[in-house]
């Protein structure tokens, strides 16, 4: 095919109608707490991890609702499971427990 | 004979229940832990949306009592018992009857130091809202303890609510325009300063708050969306503290000169304890529970003992007017009319 230098841009929206929940769903019915989060970003801020890289918990838990499941997995293998975030959560969100259901949820389907 | 309406505590809401309970009659009086009526709003320097003196409205209460009815300082109410179809007030060694009681108790800052990644009581510059009110009051700008003037300030909101990890799920309503009307009053003492407010959401609820909020943006305060972390001291005395900017989604670091924790509102000491030989119990929040939060906000289950004012829940000062009135109908039907 002949590269005229341009290509059809990609959609920049977030599209629900089409958006997969599946990993939200898996985690929701494993951890009740994921639905508490209140995007404060207590998490983020206390991140031993996310001082050093681009990492946010929140940010990880937002894309995750929003159907972004490769994104989310990518992310997941930055955390340190630490576990500071659970100490500071106001919402009492199991953080790390959600890390770790989102790896497992990983391993479990992969091909 | 003329009833008898006992008003436990003398803040906003039992001074306005108490006028409107004389004027219809009734032989009412004030009981005040304190040695000064007002409450809270006695301790702060300006309202919002407004900033009108708040002098002003606990002056205005206060003359409208006029003496009458009666306003007894200094005077905890330990325990309130029932007895008969009347309800007996104790003190340290007094006792006083009544026909109905309106326990309008108020609440309590959150204790700052409960929180104490946030340094308060640690660190020289970190300071409640109330105590920036007091500043307010006694020197007209925010000032550090040296006695110098901040080049930089940071609100802290929530602190003490919306925290599950002090056991505070709710929201205390007041805080959000309250570090919007302080910014923009440390903005106009200091106009070089600059200002920081750190909120997770902005509840402008009321008529003139979101007008607060602009003008706050208009005035240069700037915006952090996201719950502080921690502060910590730097050499010199300097603060540094840490939060997510959430729009960004980057940790976020600066130093402050001075750091205002903005306290929420927590059921003052002794209301569960005033309320547990009527077999009432606290609501999970731990103030007052109503009958119905809807249909009956002023009345507790028990019938002659009402609630007005925040201590059945964060509320403002219009509100704990409107409920005390709210109150003084239900205190007003039950004594003079027979049947519930």
């Amino acid at each position: 095919m002949i590269d005229f230098g341009y290509a059809p841009l990609k959609i920049n929206i977030h599209d629900l109608d089409k958006a997969d929940l599946s990993l939200m769903d898996w985690i929701t019915a494993r951890d009740e707490s994921f639905r508490l989060c209140i995007a404060c970003g207590s998490c983020t801020a206390t991140c031993t991890a996310g001082n050093f890289t681009n990492f946010s918990f929140r940010e990880l838990c937002h894309s995750i609702r929003r159907g972004e499941v490769e994104k989310a997995v990518r992310e997941s293998e930055k955390c340190m499971l630490c576990g500071k975030c659970t100490l500071v959560c106001p919402r009492n969100v199991n953080t790390r427990n959600i890390i770790k259901l989102v790896r497992k949820a990983n391993q479990n389907f992969r091909v | 004979m003329l009833k008898k309406v006992a008003v436990i505590g003398g803040g906003v809401a039992g001074l306005e229940a108490a006028r409107q309970l004389a004027a219809l009659g009734y032989q009412t009086t004030v009981y005040e832990k304190n040695d000064h009526a007002g409450g809270h709003t006695s301790e702060w320097d300006r309202l919002f949306p407004n900033r009108r003196p708040a002098v002003e409205v606990v002056d205005t209460l206060k003359s409208q009592l006029n003496g009458n009815p009666a306003i007894v300082l200094s005077t905890p109410i330990t325990e309130l018992l029932p007895n008969g179809d009347k309800f007996t007030l104790k003190t340290n060694n007094k006792s006083f009857e009544a026909d109905a009681v309106l326990i309008a108790t108020g609440f309590e800052l959150f204790q700052a130091e409960r929180k104490e990644e946030y340094g308060y009581g640690i660190y020289d510059n970190v300071i409640t809202s109330a105590e920036l009110e007091k500043m307010f009051t006694e020197h007209g700008a925010p000032l550090m303890r040296n006695g110098e003037k901040p080049k930089r300030v940071a609100f802290v909101h929530c602190v003490g609510s919306r925290d599950e990890k002090v056991n505070h799920l709710y929201c205390s309503k007041v805080c959000c325009v309250t570090a919007v009307k302080q910014a923009i009053e440390a903005k106009e003492a200091i106009p070089e300063a600059e200002i920081f407010c750190l909120y997770m959401d902005l509840r402008m609820f009321g008529p003139g708050y979101e007008e607060l909020y602009k003008e706050a943006q208009q005035k240069g305060i700037n915006f952090i969306r996201g719950r502080l972390s921690e502060a910590s001291e730097l050499d010199g005395g300097r603060l540094l503290i840490k939060t997510e900017d959430t729009l960004a989604s980057r940790p976020l670091k600066m130093s402050v000169d001075m750091l205002v924790l903005m306290v929420g509102m927590t059921p003052a000491e002794g209301t569960s304890k005033l309320i547990y030989n009527l077999g009432l119990k606290p609501n999970a929040d731990g103030f007052i529970g109503v009958s119905d939060y809807h249909l009956k906000p002023s009345e507790t289950g028990i019938r002659g003992v009402y609630t007005a004012g925040a201590c059945s829940g964060p509320n403002n000062i219009t509100d704990s007017i409107n409920s005390a009135r709210s109150a003084v109908v239900e205190i007003h039907r039950y004594l003079s009319v027979k049947e519930p």
